[in-house]
């Protein structure tokens, strides 16, 4: 029971967080979006060019450093990888292409419910319903293998990857971008973002708060452990912003974010499907990749890449709503995905009903 | 008789789907399951519990063994 507190307690304080960095200057329903973040840090290191969305976040780099702290506190840093890298790192890009096309990562999605923003209603329909076809191949065996133990220097790779970036941010030289308009150039300050980030990295650390794994784990076992951070993310956010007057429900006129409905179901379906085959939402890999976990990490660099290119060909949303090639990768996207996902079904799973599991031993 | 399932290395919820698995399979005999991370022995330990079992760990370093018997 105490663990559930934990999860819940977790919600409360990034709902609460998201809000703050809102009103402290980052983009409206947008205090923290992971694949906003990802996508501005992109631009900021100039890997695309769209003027709007270049600022190195503070907050992502301080999601890593969160987990990388308590877990060497609680003695859960650990070194491990080698679980089909390649493969997470296109599923981490494809993750990416879906959410720019509904606008926000599942944690937006639930902040931007939180604030009137109706949709996010059929993406979260899409969202919900691509992690049930990802289950559909995880209940028939699909794994992408086990990870080993590596030697513990490589586990702080991401840490001072995500130092580094912090460097960039605060020192800001000239060879990095920064949004003069746009929500790029919409943010809190430096030292807000990064506390904000350090503190949801620790919490999201301790109670595996996972938007993909509430969902999941509602399908798959009827549990509503992790579902209950979700929900009471999206509360706090709720009161939050009905007592600051920023709440405004309807579908026209959201802060970044568009009315295509179908898109914003089938980005968010390929969002929800990736993160089912990856195992966590992009927060939750952030925190993994913290942890020492350097399939996470992989997944990340995936991410990273995806929004580079999400916006050097047009694969991004406006406001104006998804263009062609928007539309083409996420049915690409959800192609390639659902070939991954057969692909990597083991053929264990293949054995008559009533034969022994593969993994289980008599003993 | 015990059966033994090793889910090191794998990332949730597949030693969960496993778990649950191996316990409809057969319900009456006692599991044993190997694990090597927090969050998989977290949700091994809530299936079996939410699913009426008793459950026992043993933690041997980075690993945990999770006996689950009724």
């Amino acid at each position: 029971m105490e663990q559930k507190r934990v999860v819940i307690f977790s919600g409360i304080a990034v709902g609460a967080l998201a809000v703050m960095l809102t009103v402290l200057g980052n983009p409206p329903n947008q205090g923290i979006c992971v694949a906003c973040f990802i996508r501005d840090i992109a631009g900021g290191l100039g890997l695309h060019r769209a003027e709007a969305v270049q600022y190195i976040r503070p907050e992502v780099p301080g999601f890593i450093l969160g987990s990388f702290i308590i877990s060497l506190l609680s003695g859960e840093f650990r070194a491990r990888g080698g679980s089909a890298p390649l493969t997470r790192f296109i599923i981490g890009f494809f993750v990416m292409v879906g959410a720019l096309v509904f606008l926000g990562c599942p944690l937006r999605m639930v902040l931007r419910l939180a604030a009137g923003d109706l949709n996010a209603i059929p993406a979260f329909a899409g969202f919900a319903l691509g992690i049930y076809y990802g289950l559909f191949f995880i209940k028939r065996g699909y794994s992408l293998g086990r990870s080993y133990k590596m030697s513990q220097g490589n586990a702080y790779l991401m840490p001072a990857i995500s130092v580094f970036l912090l460097l960039l941010a605060a020192l800001s030289p000239s060879f990095i971008f920064f949004s003069a308009k746009g929500p790029g150039s919409m943010r809190a300050p430096f030292i807000a973002s990064l506390a904000a980030g350090l503190i949801v990295g620790m919490l999201a650390q301790r109670s595996r708060l996972c938007m993909q794994g509430g969902i999941r784990d509602i399908f798959l076992l009827r549990d509503f452990h992790l579902f209950s951070g979700f929900v009471s993310i999206f509360f706090t956010a709720l009161v939050l912003n009905l007592a600051l007057g920023n709440f405004h429900p309807g579908f026209a006129n959201q802060p970044i974010a568009h009315s295509m409905h179908l898109w914003n179901f089938l980005g968010m379906f390929l969002a929800g499907f990736g993160s089912a085959l990856l195992s966590g939402c992009p927060l939750r890999q952030c925190i993994l990749a913290g942890e020492g976990d350097t399939d996470a990490a992989v997944a990340f660099l995936g991410m990273l890449v995806g929004a580079a290119f999400s916006h050097n060909f047009g694969l991004a949303a406006s406001t104006n709503g998804v263009g062609l090639n928007g539309k083409v990768a996420v049915i690409v996207g959800i192609a390639l995905l659902t070939i991954i996902a057969a692909l990597n079904v083991s053929l264990d799973i293949f054995q008559k009903k009533g034969s022994e599991l593969p993994n289980v031993q008599k003993a | 008789m015990s059966r033994r399932l090793d889910a090191r290395g794998l990332s949730c919820p597949i030693p969960v789907v496993l778990t649950k698995k191996a316990l409809e399979e057969s319900p009456e005999e006692n599991l044993e399951v190997l694990v090597d991370n927090p969050t998989a022995r977290e949700n091994v330990c809530r299936l079996a519990r939410n699913l009426g079992y008793n459950v026992e760990i043993i933690n041997s370093g980075e690993e945990f063994t999770i006996k689950i018997a009724r």
